[in-house]
């Protein structure tokens, strides 16, 4: 029993392709607990960054800094009323949060954190996560009709043909980064995710950078359909509240709302997660042909350690400047060992065994954290599409162009 | 237990095949036989597939096709069933009689 | 990669496909119906998975239960009559029809009993790693002509549906 278990850690692919169902589930029970706390985190940044985007503050009250709001409104969401409408159908009212929900975690099985940090390791892996995030669109299309109500359902319908719209651009830009795994010397291409990554460090390039500009006009294709995928500014008309008061999340209150919020921020991680890994090269440290030898990778390898010491002197920063007040003696001392909690994981990051270690998933993380800081700051900077403009803006603009960049990456991959 | 076989999957194949015949030639609601028609075509979609298993990938190229027909065949049928609808406010499959005498 | 208990799967979804289209033939809500009816299929798609045809899994997950279904569901909710929920939901015929498919059915019956040798009890192993490719190499090489028809059949699809679903200006 204890050799089945052990045994997955000296074998060289991910636990699904192994067989190993334990250190499947364990890994499972890993990612869907880093993205629940990611969603937690995600939920604070939002309200900071957007806060501090528009020269105000955001919550400061609940711990320093507001670290504990997340907390508050989770407690204040589970413990409220739950209403269902009274002509509702009962039955799909219940499903739809949870189809959303499923839809956008079963995503995560295929995510590769590393060459062998992934749940599995599917052959079809693009494919599964392109299909199983549009089954989200169903979840959408029957919150708004099972509420019964206008503004649900106007805000469904216009949800729905938006992400269906902006799903076909995603796909072809997809496709034009996987046309370019192709292109290594053994000829064929591959559509697992770790393959992907693996095209990209065997082909020397990130595909971002692969026959310029082609790569990168797909990624900006990928980075706006998949905006407009999550519903997220600047194409939240369907959720935004001065215009159809919630959209399709409407009648939903209280744990069925956040369960709707947390399908959302898990869905932006995951599409996130799916541009870092066919176009920012996964797992790849930044100019891994470019900087090569032992030297770069350690001075790279510091990276983490030092970035969580930032971190801890920015909490020490703040923790200096509260005001010296009794009351805020609580608030003073929790930020500080917030800060040296920081700190430890900073130090802990620099011992060789976990530095080693720890490379792949940190510049993953990390690539996939500043794409949820670019989610948060569109929403600050850009105005509202109007529905009309985003539906050409899906059709007229997104799809020709990303057919143009599907056709130039082919005849470029013949030709170069 | 007995192992599963190409003939395992031709019986569901089949089974859905007559429950797709059964809705088709006893609901009312139009969209509902439009769904039951996406049965049948899934069930010849796994005899497809099943075969495909034995003599080669020109099942699964054809289960594409067939999928591609099938998107294509519900888009129309369900214009015209919006367009029938503008006209006489009902989805029923009996009341489309205006040909009858 | 050695199958994990394929009986049990088998079963498993062979039933989920079943129970889902006897719920789809039977509901009054056509909503409901519609989502017995994507259960179907994702469940078929699990049944295509064991039989080592990824690919052709993955499309029927992205177009089927992805993008048929939504088209579906919109039609349903645009033409929702709560009148025709409280109507008989079987039509005249449904004795003689019910019977028809049972004869149907005794047909398949009569076909697999006869047939049996036509079935072989073991199946040859098809290299599961590159589906994908042998697939895309029938499509684009064989099959190419059909291709390009289907493709055309899709571009009337589209013109007929939207000129059929059009206002009158």
């Amino acid at each position: 029993m204890l050799d089945y278990v052990t045994s997955y850690l000296s074998s060289n692919t991910t636990p699904g392709q192994a067989g190993n169902l334990v250190w499947a589930l364990i890994y499972i029970l890993i990612v869907f607990g880093g993205v629940s706390v990611a969603v937690m985190a995600m939920n604070w940044l939002e309200r900071k960054a957007l806060a501090h985007f528009q020269i105000r503050l955001g919550p400061m009250r609940v711990g320093p800094h507001g670290l504990l709001q997340p907390i508050a409104d989770a407690i204040k969401l589970l413990t409220k009323e739950d209403i269902i409408p009274e002509r509702a159908d009962r039955l799909v009212f219940w499903i739809a949060p949870l189809i959303i929900l499923c839809a956008s975690f079963a995503v995560y099985v295929v995510i590769p954190f590393g060459p062998t940090h992934a749940i599995t390791d599917l052959n079809i892996g693009i494919l599964f996560m392109l299909g199983v995030s549009s089954l989200s669109v169903l979840g959408v299309v029957m919150a708004g009709w099972a509420s019964n109500s206008h503004y649900p359902l106007i805000g469904s319908l216009r949800s729905s043909a938006q992400m269906i719209s902006y799903e076909v651009a995603m796909g072809l830009a997809v496709v034009s980064a996987i046309l370019m795994t192709s292109l290594n010397p053994s000829g064929t291409g591959t559509l697992s995710m770790i393959g992907i990554v693996e095209a990209q460090q065997r082909q020397q390039i990130w595909y971002l950078f692969k026959f310029f500009p082609l790569g990168f006009i797909a990624f900006a294709i990928f980075a706006i359909a998949m905006v407009a995928e999550t519903n997220r500014a600047p194409f939240d008309l369907p959720e935004a509240e001065s215009e159809l008061t919630a959209g399709f999340h409407t009648e939903y209150s209280g744990l069925r709302w956040s369960l709707f919020m947390l399908g959302e921020y898990a869905a932006m991680i995951a599409v996130s997660s799916i541009a870092v890994t066919l176009w920012l090269g996964g797992w790849l440290r930044p100019f891994p042909n470019a900087l090569t030898g032992a030297t770069w990778d350690l001075a790279f390898s510091l990276f983490p350690g030092f970035l969580f010491l930032i971190l801890a002197a920015v909490a020490w920063v703040g923790v200096i400047r509260m005001p010296k007040h009794p009351y805020f003696r609580v608030q003073t001392l929790g930020l500080a060992g917030f800060g040296v909690v920081l700190g430890l994981i900073g130090l802990v990051l620099f011992v060789p065994p976990v530095r080693d270690r720890i490379q792949d998933i940190f510049w993953f993380t990390a690539k996939v954290a500043f794409f949820m800081y670019m989610y948060i700051w569109y929403r600050a900077t850009f105005p509202r599409y109007r529905f009309d403009q985003l539906m050409r803006v899906g059709w007229k603009v997104l799809l020709p162009i990303s057919l143009a960049v599907l056709i130039g990456t082919a005849v470029a991959g013949v030709v170069l | 237990m007995v192992p599963i076989t190409t003939l395992h999957y031709l019986v569901v194949a089949a089974a859905l095949f007559m429950l797709g015949v059964i809705g088709v030639l006893t609901r009312r609601n139009v969209v509902i036989v439009l769904m039951s028609i996406e049965l049948i075509l899934n069930a010849v979609n796994l005899n497809l597939v099943a075969f495909s298993r034995l003599w080669g990938l020109h099942g699964q190229v054809f289960a594409i096709f067939v999928i591609t027909d099938a998107a294509a065949e519900a888009a129309v049928g369900l214009g015209i069933l919006i367009a029938f609808f503008r006209n006489k406010e009902t989805v029923n499959v009996d009341e489309v009689d205006l040909l009858k005498w | 990669m050695t199958p994990v208990a394929t009986p049990f799967f088998f079963y498993f979804l062979a039933g989920l496909t079943l129970l889902s289209a006897i719920l789809v033939i039977t509901r009054k809500n056509a909503v409901h119906s519609a989502l017995a009816l994507i259960l179907g299929l994702l469940a078929q798609s699990g049944l295509y998975l064991m039989l080592y045809a990824p690919f052709v899994a993955g499309v029927q997950i992205i177009l089927y239960a992805g993008g048929i279904m939504v088209l579906f569901l919109f039609v349903i909710m645009l033409v929702n009559l709560e009148r025709s929920q409280k109507e008989e939901q079987f039509n005249r015929q449904k004795v003689a029809g019910t019977l028809a498919a049972i004869a149907l059915g005794g047909l398949f019956v009569a076909v697999f009993i006869k047939g049996k040798a036509l079935f072989p009890a073991s199946s040859n192993q098809i290299a599961e790693g590159s589906n994908t490719q042998q697939v895309g190499e029938l499509l684009y090489g064989q099959y190419m002509f059909a291709f390009e028809i289907a493709s055309l059949l899709l571009l009337v699809a589209i013109i007929g549906a939207v000129v059929m679903a059009k206002k009158r200006i």
